[in-house]
C-alpha cells in the first residue's frame, strides 16, 4: 500500500527506458545499445542529482517554490568556470584532465554555495519573498557576471566554456560519467541516511533546534550536498532552470506526505520519467528542433508562476 | 536546576537582557512574568538555545549548554516558542511522534508509539490524530504541539505565553495539567505568562522582569504587592488578599 | 538642484568622452587637419552618442512612471514582462512577415509589448496589497516565462541568433540611419512630463487620484502606452538594457524625492549619464572589442538592487 506510488512509477520508467533504448534505432545493436546506454545513464544520474537537490533545498530553505537553480546554483557554476578560464587560459584548461576541472569547479561551487546560500537563508529566516527575491537576482547577477568574464576573455577562447551557459540533453558529457557518478551515489548515500533528520529539520528552526538537531551544521551540510550534485548535473548537460520544480511539484502532488523516505525516491522517478520520456518524445516521435530544456523551462516557468500567485509557496 | 549567569543580549544595538543572572529551580512550576519588552521570551529563548548567547553563561543540571551535544540536550529540556513557524502538511499524530525524535532518531519502538499515544489522550487529540495540522485552529494547532513537547518527555518544559490563543476553559485547562505534570511527575516548568492572575494562581515560584533585568523572585505572596505592580508595570491595579492567595483586580 | 548641476556637468563630461573612444582612434586635434575625422564623427560617434542619450533618458523615465502606477519602487519596464513582450512582437514579425518593414515590425512590437504590460498590471492588481516584495517577484517570473516564450518561438522559428540581439543591449551597431527610430521615444519620453504631475498623483493610489479628480484609467492607459512604446523601441534598435528604470529612479527619489514635475529631469539625465558611463567603460575595457552595455547594466543593476533591498530603510516600501 505505502509503496504503491514508487511501484507504478518504476514501471512508468521501465517503459520509458526500453523504448528510449530502443525506437528509431537504424544499425546494429551492437553500436546502438551502448551508445544510446551512455546517455541514459548521463539522463538518470541528472534526473536524480535535480531531484534531490531540490528537495533538499526546499528543506532547508523552509518553501515548497525555490530551487538550486531558481537562485543561480548552476549560474554560479558557469560563472566558477569561466573564473577558471580566466585565469588559468583556455589552453591551460583544456590540457588539464576533465576531471580535474570538473573537480575543482565542484570544490568550488561548494565552498561558493555554503558561504553565500547559507548567509543567504540565515539572513532572510521567516522573509521568504526577500529570499526569493534575492535569489533570483544572484542568479541574474552571475548571469551577466559571466556573460561580462566571457567578453574579457579572448573571443577565441570563449568557445571553452560556452558549453557550460546552455542544457543540452542530447550531447551529454559521457567522458565524465564514471566519476560524476561516484560523486553522486556518495552524496545521494548520505542524503538517504539523512533521511528523517531532513524530516525534523522541516519542521522550521525552533522546532528542530528544540528536538536537538543543530540546524545550522545541518543546513551547511545540505548545501554542500547540494553543491556536489548541481556539479554533477550542470557539468553534464548545462543549467536547467525549472526542471527541480516542476519534478518535486509534481511528486509532492503525488504523495502529499512531507516524509524524505517517500518524496525522495518519489521525486527522482518522477524526474527520470520527465527526463527519459521527454526527451524520448522530443528526440524520437515529435522530432522538434527545440531542446527539452527549453519545453521543461517554459512548463516550469509556468508552475513557478502558478505557484506564486496561488501563495501556496510556504 | 537552570542556571543563569550574567546574561547580556543586544539586538541591534539595543539592550534587551543586562546582565541576568538568577537560577530557575528543579521541579515546581516557574513563571516569568513582566511589562512587553521586558526581556522574558528572549531569556526563555536563549535558555532552550534557539538562539546563540552573546555573553555570559547557562547551565542545565551543571551542563553548560553551548558545549553539550544538542541532541542530548533535547532529553533534557525541551521549548514551546511563542511565534511557531508554519503548520508543515503534517498529521497531528506525525507531528506528535517527531517528539520521541531525540530518543529513537526517528526510528520509533514500541514503547515510543505508547508514549506518543498517551500524549495524544492527554491532550484530548485522540479523535483528531490523523487530521492535517494546516486544518486545526490556532489554539488546536498549539496543543498539537504541546503534545510533541509532552511526548518528548524532558524534565524541563518552557513554555512561551502558551495561554494566547485559549479561551479560559483552556487556559485553565492547561495550567491544571502543567500542574500535574510538576507535582506528579517532577517535571521542572518555566512559563512566560501575560496575565498575572494565572501566575499567581499556578507557580510555585515568580520570576519578575522588567526593562531586561530581574526585578524580584519568589513566591508569589512574598513577590506579588501592590507596590511592585506599581513600580514594574507603571499601573495602580490593586492587590487582594484571599487567604494565602493573591489577586490583581484590574477594575479602575 | 545641486545634483542637477552634478548630474548636467557629468553627462557633458562623458558625452564628450564618448564621442572621442572608439575602436578608430579619434583625437580632437583629428578634427582640425582631417576631412575623415568629421565623417567617423557623423556617420558614428554622434549618433551612437546621441542614442545612448535618448536610451538612457527615456527607459529611465519609464521606469520612474511604472513605479508611479504600480506603486512600488523595485519595477521597470524591462524585467517584469514588457521588454519580454516587444521582443516576443519583433521576432514573431521576423518570423511570419520576413519581408515587413522596420515600421511594421515596430509596430508589431509595440503591441505586444502593451498587451504584456497589462498583462502584468491585470496579475499584480490579485496580489494581496501587505506583500510589497511580491509584486517585483511575480514581474520579474513573469518577465522570465515570456523570455522562456521567445526562446521557444526562436528555436522553432530557427532565429536564435537573433535573441542575443534583442535581449542584450549594444550600441556598437549604431550608424547614421539606424537609430533615427529613437527619436520618437525621446519625443514620448518628453510628451510624459506634460504630464508628470498627473503621474505623480496616480502613486499616491487609486483612491486618492479620484479623490483629486483625476480621470485614473485614462492616466493609467497614456503611461501604459508611453512605457510600451518606448521599451519596443530600444528592444527593436539597441536591445533590452535591463535594471536601468528601476536604479535611477530609485537613487534620485532618494535625494530629491518623488514629486515627478521637479525629479523627472533628474532621472532622465541620471539614465542618460549611468547609459553613456556603462558604454564607455564597455568600449574601453576590452579595447578594440566592446562588451555590450546589456551585461555592463546587468552586473551594476543587479548589485545595485541587492543594495537597495537590504540598505537600512528609509521611507521606501
Amino acid at each position: 500500500m505505502r509503496s504503491r506510488p514508487v511501484l507504478y512509477l518504476s514501471l512508468v520508467l521501465a517503459v520509458c527506458v526500453v523504448l528510449y533504448m530502443t525506437v528509431g534505432a537504424k544499425g546494429a545493436w551492437s553500436f546502438v545499445l551502448p551508445f544510446r546506454g551512455g546517455k541514459l545513464a548521463g539522463l538518470l544520474l541528472v534526473a536524480l542529482a535535480i531531484s534531490t537537490s531540490t528537495v533538499l533545498f526546499q528543506t532547508v530553505s523552509g518553501n515548497r517554490i525555490l530551487t538550486p537553480s531558481i537562485v543561480g546554483f548552476d549560474a554560479l557554476y558557469g560563472l566558477i568556470l569561466t573564473g577558471l578560464v580566466f585565469f588559468l587560459g583556455a589552453q591551460t584548461t583544456i590540457s588539464l584532465p576533465p576531471i580535474a576541472v570538473f573537480g575543482l569547479n565542484t570544490g568550488l561551487l561548494m565552498s561558493g554555495a555554503v558561504l553565500l546560500f547559507g548567509t543567504l537563508i540565515v539572513q532572510t529566516r521567516g522573509d521568504l519573498l526577500r529570499m526569493i527575491l534575492t535569489g533570483i537576482i544572484f542568479a541574474t547577477l552571475f548571469r551577466a557576471l559571466t556573460a561580462f568574464w566571457q567578453r574579457m576573455i579572448d573571443p577565441n577562447e570563449f568557445q571553452v566554456i560556452q558549453g557550460a551557459s546552455y542544457a543540452r540533453f542530447n550531447r551529454i558529457e559521457t567522458d565524465l560519467l564514471p566519476l560524476a557518478a561516484l560523486l553522486s551515489f556518495g552524496v545521494l548515500a548520505m542524503a538517504w541516511h539523512k533521511r528523517r533528520q531532513w524530516d525534523v529539520l522541516a519542521l522550521g528552526h525552533d522546532a528542530a533546534t528544540n528536538l536537538g538537531v543543530r540546524v545550522r551544521r545541518e543546513t551547511v551540510l545540505a548545501l554542500l550536498l547540494i553543491a556536489a550534485l548541481v556539479s554533477v548535473s550542470t557539468a553534464l548537460v548545462g543549467p536547467v532552470a525549472f526542471l527541480g520544480l516542476l519534478v518535486v511539484s509534481l511528486a509532492r502532488l503525488i504523495d502529499p506526505s512531507v516524509t524524505h523516505a517517500r518524496l525522495l525516491p518519489i521525486a527522482a522517478l518522477v524526474s527520470a520519467i520527465t527526463l527519459v520520456g521527454g526527451q524520448l518524445v522530443m528526440e524520437r516521435v515529435f522530432a522538434l528542433s527545440t531542446p527539452l530544456s527549453v519545453v521543461v523551462d517554459l512548463l516550469g516557468g509556468l508552475l513557478f508562476f502558478f505557484l506564486l500567485l496561488k501563495g501556496r509557496f510556504r | 536546576m537552570i542556571s543563569i549567569r550574567n546574561v547580556t543580549y543586544d539586538i541591534a544595538g539595543k539592550p534587551v537582557l543586562c546582565d541576568v543572572s538568577l537560577d530557575l529551580p528543579r521541579h515546581g512550576v516557574t513563571a516569568l512574568i513582566g511589562p512587553n519588552g521586558a526581556g522574558k521570551s528572549t531569556l526563555l529563548s536563549l535558555v532552550a538555545r534557539l538562539m546563540p548567547l552573546q555573553s555570559g553563561g547557562i547551565d542545565i543540571d551543571g551542563q553548560d549548554i553551548t558545549t553539550c551535544d544538542t541532541g542530548a540536550l533535547a532529553r533534557v529540556l525541551s521549548i514551546l516558542p511563542q511565534i511557531q513557524d508554519a503548520a508543515p502538511r503534517l498529521t497531528v499524530s506525525d507531528l506528535v511522534a517527531f517528539g520521541r525524535y531525540p530518543h529513537s532518531r526517528g526510528r520509533l519502538t514500541a514503547e515510543d508509539h505508547r508514549i506518543v499515544d498517551n500524549s495524544l489522550d492527554a491532550f484530548r487529540l485522540s479523535d483528531m490524530r490523523n487530521r492535517a495540522l494546516e486544518t486545526l485552529s490556532g489554539g488546536q494547532r498549539q496543543n498539537a504541539l504541546l503534545a510533541m513537547i509532552f511526548a518528548q518527555g524532558t524534565d524541563y518544559l518552557l513554555l512561551d505565553e502558551p495561554l494566547n490563543n485559549l479561551d479560559i476553559a483552556a487556559a485553565r485547562g492547561l495550567m491544571t495539567q502543567l500542574r500535574t505534570l510538576a507535582d506528579e511527575q517532577q517535571r521542572s516548568i518555566v512559563i512566560v505568562l501575560h496575565d498575572i492572575n494565572y501566575a499567581l494562581a499556578y507557580a510555585d515560584h515568580l520570576v519578575v522582569m522588567t526593562e531586561g533585568r530581574v526585578a524580584a523572585t519568589g513566591s508569589p505572596k512574598e513577590v506579588i504587592s501592590q507596590d511592585l505592580i506599581n513600580r514594574i508595570y507603571r499601573t495602580d491595579a490593586a492587590v487582594i488578599a484571599i487567604g494565602d492567595r493573591r489577586l490583581v483586580d484590574v477594575g479602575p | 538642484m545641486r545634483l542637477g548641476l552634478l548630474l548636467g556637468g557629468g553627462l557633458f563630461v562623458l558625452g564628450l568622452l564618448s564621442l572621442f573612444v572608439g575602436v578608430i582612434p579619434l583625437q580632437p586635434v583629428d578634427l582640425l587637419r582631417d576631412p575623415a575625422a568629421w565623417e567617423l564623427l557623423r556617420d558614428s560617434r554622434v549618433p551612437r552618442t546621441l542614442a545612448v542619450v535618448i536610451t538612457g533618458g527615456a527607459l529611465a523615465v519609464c521606469g520612474a512612471l511604472l513605479q508611479s502606477m504600480v506603486r512600488n519602487r523595485f519595477v521597470e519596464p524591462m524585467t517584469t514582462g514588457t521588454g519580454q513582450g516587444a521582443a516576443l512582437g519583433i521576432l514573431f514579425a521576423t518570423w511570419a512577415a520576413p519581408e515587413a518593414g522596420l515600421l511594421t515590425k515596430m509596430a508589431v512590437a509595440s503591441t505586444t509589448a502593451l498587451l504584456a504590460s497589462v498583462g502584468f498590471l491585470l496579475i499584480i492588481q490579485r496580489l494581496p496589497p501587505t506583500q510589497p516584495l511580491l509584486i517585483p517577484l511575480v514581474g520579474l517570473i513573469y518577465g522570465g516565462v515570456l523570455g522562456a516564450g521567445v526562446t521557444f518561438i526562436a528555436y522553432q522559428g530557427d532565429l536564435i541568433q537573433y535573441i542575443d540581439v534583442w535581449m542584450n543591449g549594444e550600441f556598437s551597431g549604431v550608424l547614421r540611419g539606424r537609430y533615427e527610430l529613437l527619436w520618437v521615444a525621446a519625443f514620448v519620453a518628453v510628451l510624459t512630463y506634460m504630464a508628470a504631475d498627473q503621474f505623480a498623483i496616480l502613486g499616491l493610489g487609486r483612491t486618492a487620484s479620484i479623490n483629486l479628480g483625476l480621470n485614473y484609467e485614462q492616466v493609467m492607459i497614456v503611461g501604459l502606452l508611453a512605457i510600451s512604446v518606448v521599451t519596443a523601441l530600444v528592444v527593436v534598435t539597441v536591445g533590452a538594457i535591463p535594471f536601468l528604470g528601476l536604479v535611477v529612479p530609485n537613487i534620485v527619489a532618494r535625494y530629491a524625492g518623488d514629486n515627478l514635475r521637479r525629479t523627472l529631469p533628474l532621472i532622465a539625465s541620471g539614465g542618460a549619464a549611468l547609459v553613456l558611463a556603462s558604454d564607455v567603460i564597455g568600449r574601453l575595457l576590452r579595447h578594440p572589442f566592446e562588451i555590450p552595455v546589456g551585461t555592463v547594466m546587468g552586473i551594476l543593476g543587479a548589485v545595485i538592487f541587492l543594495w537597495l533591498l537590504y540598505r537600512p530603510r528609509s521611507h521606501a516600501l
